[in-house]
Formats: structure tokens, sequence, C-alpha cells
């Protein structure tokens, strides 16, 4: 007699709730006002590890929607203008969903290539609508340093992406 | 007919079609929501803004205490490391800062001479309220702190801030218990400030790295390095002279501002009561037509009536003599002839000079 196989179904509660709840909590805790030495916390953009992952997990209609809440949060969180983040993220969450057949399976060090080029695409998409907004370009070298820790967020993508890709059985 | 009887039963839209359209739709929400906020203070959003921070405000300060009190414990011990050093420096200091002392006091003493004498109106002294920081917000696009006090203190938006040591920014959103302090760095920050070797005015423009730039700066040769920068109060946002920072030329050739309020942490606050004099007068009233307040004059009494009348009467008699020679005129404007003049045609002139005042300031 063959045995029933147990099907794990991995819902959204697994791979996007409780990823952007930590999320959250992570930015919260990074803009506590730390100085040592006269170094601060860095204050990577931490949403952006979910806006290069999830699409790469699969398509789904709520994660965009919890990604822009993500973005309004974040620009109520750190003071930019409403949508600015939430805009870039989607940006970023649209490419990776539109190049998704390309990325699959594809070696790490591609997959940080991508990330990376994501990154810049929404920091500098960031960096001109700020400079329309506010007439005034931000300092490059205050850009770079907020870059820098957003691309060593990208082991935590990896991880994301391989602990749920082949999650569901449903989309493998 | 339930829908998946009907004609449409074996349509199946892709899940990357719905997750397509969904992040269309929400991108054109985030680019309407961008173009109608941009951090404005009379952004409609703002309510929303102070909504989110009275809550996360809290949840950060729960953070911020232990950082805090980790502070606090490493000053004390080190306190007794470094207790024989720091006296050695503190006598250092305060014999250098004696003869400043004596001036000061002498220059205050003067000064109040001088503002008496000419009748000025000193500023009033400016209320403060003293808050943590219980939120940092760092980057290049956004450089903002929390403090935890709010209305209910008195704080209003556009209140300045500062530290011990000088100008750290102001306030642009206010809730019952937390506002939002906008720093000094912060790309969207404007201060109007002042050199003070030179008196030359200047804006301070941040530019969200950790020295902000100094802009419009008006003459040629008006700011070398070292020059102290102050709040100049132009446009009634801050009270003239806080002590803001040094000029320095950065890497890019412009001229840059070493903030004061960089040399501690911007762990406790004082927020400066200020209240910009723009705002005892509404908008509307600065840009109402001349002679608007005519209507909100009560009637002349009849006194002031005849007098109106009577001025006008003469004008209109003058108006219509006809103009005499002007050698006929020279004589009239001549000093010799002055006392000739009846005193009806000159009442303004006494006849002798005022005596000196027994309480002068010679």
């Amino acid at each position: 007699m063959r045995r029933p196989v147990a099907v794990r179904v991995v819902g959204p509660m697994q791979w996007i709730v409780y990823p952007a709840l930590i999320t959250v909590a992570a930015t919260i805790v990074l803009q506590t006002p730390v100085e040592l030495f006269g170094l601060h916390l860095p204050e990577p953009v931490i949403p952006m590890v979910l806006a290069f992952a999830w699409p790469l997990i699969r398509p789904s209609v709520l994660a965009p929607l919890v990604l822009a809440g993500l973005g309004l949060l974040l620009d109520i969180l750190t003071y930019g203008p409403l949508g600015l983040w939430a805009l870039a993220f989607l940006v970023i969450y649209s490419v990776v969903l539109a190049s998704r057949s390309f990325l699959a399976g594809q070696d790490t060090a591609v997959l940080f290539v991508w990330y990376a080029a994501c990154c810049g695409l929404a920091f500098l998409l960031a960096y001109l609508a700020m400079a329309v907004i506010t007439g005034m370009p931000a300092s490059l070298i205050s850009l770079a340093l907020q870059v820098a820790p957003t691309l060593l967020l990208f082991p935590f993508a990896h991880r994301l992406i391989e602990r749920f890709e082949d999650g569901d059985v449903r989309f493998r | 007919m339930a829908f998946r009887d009907g004609p449409f039963e074996n349509i199946k839209v892709p899940l990357v079609w719905t997750a397509a359209v969904t992040v269309v739709v929400a991108a054109v929400g985030c680019v309407l929501l961008l173009i109608s906020d941009a951090r404005a203070q009379n952004s409609p959003y703002q309510p929303v803004r102070a909504g989110v921070e009275s809550v996360s405000g809290p949840v950060g300060g729960v953070f911020a205490a232990p950082v805090r009190w980790f502070g606090h414990a490493s000053d004390y011990v080190g306190g007794y490391f470094f207790a024989v050093s720091e006296n050695r420096r503190l006598k250092r200091e305060l014999a250098e800062l004696q003869p400043w002392r004596d001036q000061a006091i002498a220059l205050k003493n003067v000064n109040a001479r001088y503002e008496a004498m000419l009748g000025i109106r000193p500023e009033p002294p400016v209320a403060m309220r003293t808050a943590r920081s219980i939120s940092d917000t760092r980057g290049p696009f956004s450089n903002a702190r929390l403090i935890d006090v709010g209305s209910a203190k008195g704080v209003k938006v556009g209140n300045p801030v500062i530290n011990e040591h000088g100008l750290v920014g102001r306030i642009v959103g206010t809730s019952p218990n937390i506002s939002r302090m906008l720093l000094l760095t912060d790309v969207a920050s404007r201060t109007p400030v002042l050199v003070d070797r030179t008196d030359a005015r200047a804006l301070l423009t941040g530019d969200g790295s950790g020295n902000p730039r100094l802009e419009f700066v008006r003459g040629a040769g008006s700011v070398q390095a070292g020059d102290r920068i102050l709040s100049s109060g132009d446009g009634g946002g801050f009270p003239r002279g806080v002590p803001i920072g040094v000029a320095a030329k950065g890497i890019d050739g412009s001229w840059r501002v070493k903030l004061f309020s960089d040399r501690g942490a911007i762990d406790y606050v004082r927020v400066m009561l200020f209240e910009d004099f723009g705002q005892l007068i509404g908008p509307d009233d600065l840009n109402a037509p001349p002679l608007a307040a005519l209507d909100t004059v009560a009637a002349a009494t009849p006194a002031q009536a005849a007098a109106i009348s009577d001025a006008a009467a003469r004008r209109a008699a003058a108006a219509a003599t006809p103009p005499a020679q002007p050698a006929a005129r020279t004589p009239a404007r001549s000093p010799a002839q002055s006392p000739a003049q009846s005193p009806a045609q000159s009442p303004a002139q006494p006849a002798t000079p005022p005596a000196p005042s027994p309480g002068g300031t010679e």
C-alpha cells in the first residue's frame, strides 16, 4: 500500500507577511540613535531584499501590494516623500518579474549581479526624484554609504529565494 | 448563473499577468502620492505621518533607552579613569575663559546702554523645552530625528532646535507627544545664515552629507576658512545669532560648514519655542491691497472732519494760486529772513532751543 505523501503548502504568511514584519522591525531597530566613536548604525534599505526575492519566488498579487505598503511605511519612517521608495520597489519588482524566466535557477554570482543592478536602478530613481523635488542633488558620498550596506544584504535575499522557491510543489 | 458556468469558465489568466497589473496600478498610485506630497508642511498626509510617528516613536524610545543607559554607564566609569586629565584640561580652559567672561560682562553692559539710548526693542527671551532623541534617520535623502516632546508642551512646526553646541535643525511635524525634527544636513533644509566676520548673508543648504553647503554667498571674499557662521534671522524663522558652525572649503571646491552640533551626540536637544514674526499676521493680511485697512478705521469725529476739510481747502487754494516769481521767493528762504516770518507761518519752529534734559546721557 502506498503511503500518502505530506504536501507542504507554503502560504503567503510564510513568504510574504513574516518577512515583511521582520523588515519593518529591522528598519525601526536600525533607526536607534546610536553613536559610538562618531559612527552611527548603518541604514540600508532593507525592503530591497524583498523587492528582489519575491518575484523570483513566485508571481503574486499580494506581494506588490505589500511591497508598496512597505515602501510607504519606509517613506514615513525616514521622513521621505510619500511614494518614493514604494515606487522604487515596484520598479525593481517589475524588472525582476519580467526577467524571472531568465533568473530562475541561475548561479548565486549571477543573482548577485542582478541584485546589484536592481539596487543601482532603485537608488538612481530615488536620487533623480529627490533632486527634482528638492532642487538639490544629494551627496554622492552619502548615497554610496547607503548603497553599500544595502548590497551587503544580498545573502538574506538569496536565503529567502532558496527557502521558498521550491517550497510549494504546485509552483515547481 | 454562476461565473464559472458561463462562457469564461475556461479562461485562465496567468498569475504573472495579474501580478503585473497589480504592480502597474500600485505604481500609478505611488506616482500620484509622490506628486501630491513631497514632504510639504501643508501636505494633506501630514496627519497620517503624525499618526505613524506617534506609534513608532515610543517603540524607538524603547530601543534608544538601553543605548542611553549604556552611554551613561560608560561616562560614569570613564569619569573615574580620566578624572585627573579632565581636571587639568578644565582648569586650563577656565583660565583661558576668565578674560572672555569679563569682556562679555562689559560688552553686555555697553550693549544694554546702547539699546536704551537708541530705543531698540530687544528680542524677548525664548522659552525652551528639553527633549530626547528617540529615532534617527540617516542617508542621502533624509536626515531627520524623532524627539519626545510634542504639541502638548507647546512645540510647533518651525521651532528651531539646538543642542549644547549650536543649531541642530527645526521642527517639521508634531503630534501630542512626538515631534519630527529636520536636521540642517537634510537635502530639503534651507537656513538663512550670516558670516560673523563680514556680516555677509548666505543660505545654508543641506545635501545629505555631514557638512551642508553655503550657497548664494553675497560679496567677493566675504567668506574665509574658519569664519564663524551664525543664523541671520532673515525671514523670521530663526532668531539671529544662533551658532551653527565654521566655514571650510569642501573637496569639490564649494564652501561648506562644519557644524558645531556634530561635536557631540545629538541625544538631548532643546526646542526653542520661538515665534516666527511671520506668524503674527496672516498671509492674507500681508497680501491685502493697499489702504484696505481704511475700511476698518472708525468714523472721524467732527473735530477731525473739520481739520481734514480745512486742510483740503487750504491745499485746493494753494493749488489755485499762481506760482510766485523765483526772485520774490528767494529772500523768504534765506535764514536771515526767517525771524521776520509770522509765528502762524512756522508754528513748528520753537522760539528757543530746547533745554537739555537733566537725565541726559552725557
